[in-house]
């Protein structure tokens, strides 16, 4: 038997332990972990054996949803818009969305914002909330479906993604375009998709300058994909043949999430 | 070799109704915990009935048992066309036959001494339920990729109308095959001609 020794409990420091632990209940691997030995805990009770290689069913489980990302890029037809709406079936209040609560929302300061741009492009200047704004706009009333299956319709303006790609001379051959945001929420998407002529980078939000709960200054938004590939508050693009993945991609969610 | 004669159920029959056995319950267990993220209705399903842990896990469990569910009742209704099971074992089936038989379970007279008939009530539900699992697929392909399949979309309403179609489709699914397994104990051999062929 060992005897452990108490660890010297005075010396540390009580506001980095608390630090700490919330850092560690936060890391979606984490949680992630706990919630699949729950599925894993079930799944034994419904087959009533000891089971099935808990890694192996994750692993084939995740080579599917490769494939179902194969199937959606065949799918995906660059010329099929997603339906539009008159402004009268805009959802009020458009829902807020995201992997934190409402009380986390960021603050992006206007004047100190800038947009980097980098990967297979050619210019790769940052850019300022005053360049980016006065690029031409359009605007779009469109669906948004979340991967929860609700559903609302908003009304978003801003700078078509494809005309901003060949702005900046981006290789429009490379795989994908990735994201990098302030709210540390990251995700990727497929060049076909990017260059999908609804696929806007989006700076109002009905009119008005897109608000914090949207994604100030910027995000970008797609009706050809579902919620979590549309990134709020945007600070880098980057251009790439190297998959990126995404904040909850890489914990499960399908990577394509097209609609 | 097989006497033909006693076969009630050939091999790719049991084959596609065990493999569906299995999609429909992964793809209901999966299903009931997508539908807890965002329920439609004033419930949600317990969670201990539900597959996939949090809502990650049963889409993958979902979009994986989909393409079994696909292919395995593709190929059901392949074999079932082509080798004219279908016209043999459902047809005819008239309304008035179904009534009457329908009468005769009630009173605990239908006879099932020869399982390779269905009755007229069983050729009604069978072909109801087959046309239910095109629903459902087909109410699923819109809600996974509504703007590439505009058509289907229209057809079913839109977005959200085909998510209530999807659940109704579902709840469907769930009384046929409480109803099916309650006949299946009442009569234990239409179970073992389902393993057997016999």
């Amino acid at each position: 038997m060992t005897i452990k020794k108490s660890p010297a409990l005075v010396a540390i420091d009580g506001d980095a332990v608390v630090k700490e632990a919330l850092r560690r209940i936060e890391q979606p691997s984490r949680r992630l972990f706990l919630q699949r030995s729950l599925t894993l805990g079930g799944l034994s009770l419904l087959t009533g054996c000891a089971i099935v290689d808990q890694d192996s069913v994750e692993h084939a489980l995740m080579r599917v949803s490769r494939f179902n990302d194969k199937v959606q890029g065949w799918l995906f037809d660059p010329r099929q818009l997603a339906p539009t709406y008159p402004e009268s079936m805009i959802t009020r209040p458009f829902p807020f969305n995201a992997y934190y609560g409402e009380d986390e929302i960021r603050q992006v300061d206007a004047n100190s914002y800038r947009l980097e741009v980098t990967g297979m492009v050619a210019d790769r200047h940052a850019w300022t909330l005053t360049e980016l704004r006065a690029l031409p706009q359009t605007d779009q009333v469109t669906r948004h479906i979340c991967v929860e299956g609700w559903s609302a319709i908003g009304k978003w303006g801003g700078v078509t993604f494809s005309s901003f790609l060949s702005r900046i001379g981006a290789d429009t051959s490379a795989r994908y375009v990735g994201f990098k945001c302030a709210d540390d929420y990251y995700t990727s998407i497929d060049m076909p998709t990017a260059l999908h002529p609804q696929t806007q980078l989006t700076l109002s939000y009905d009119g008005q300058p897109l608000p914090p709960r949207y994604g100030f200054p910027m995000k970008l938004r797609m009706p050809t994909k579902l919620g979590y590939k549309n990134p709020k508050h945007i600070q880098a693009i980057f251009v790439t043949n190297t998959y990126p993945g995404g904040y909850w991609e890489d914990q499960g969610y399908n990577w394509f999430g097209g609609s | 070799m097989t006497d033909s004669t006693h076969t009630i159920h050939p091999v790719w029959l049991r084959a596609t109704h065990w493999l569906n056995a299995l999609a429909v319950v992964t793809m209901t267990m999966s299903g009931w915990r997508i539908y807890n993220a965002s329920p439609l209705f004033d419930f949600k399903f317990t969670k201990a009935i539900t597959l996939g842990g949090w809502l990650g896990g049963a889409i993958q469990w979902h979009f994986a048992a989909m393409w079994l569910l696909a292919a395995n009742g593709l190929v059901y209704l392949l074999c079932n066309v082509g080798t004219g099971r279908i016209v043999r074992k459902f047809f005819p089936l008239s309304p008035r036959a179904i009534v009457a038989d329908l009468r005769a379970a009630f009173r605990g007279r239908l006879s099932h001494a020869d399982l390779r008939q269905y009755n007229a009530v069983q050729r009604a539900t069978y072909l109801f339920v087959i046309a239910d699992a095109v629903l459902l697929v087909l109410s699923g392909l819109v809600l996974w990729k509504s703007v590439q399949f505009p058509l289907l979309r229209e057809l079913l309403g839109g977005y959200e109308a085909a998510r209530l179609v999807h659940f109704f489709a579902m709840a469907t699914m769930v009384a046929f095959v409480a109803v099916h397994l309650a006949m299946a104990a009442l009569v234990p051999r239409t179970l073992l001609a389902m393993i057997r062929g016999r």
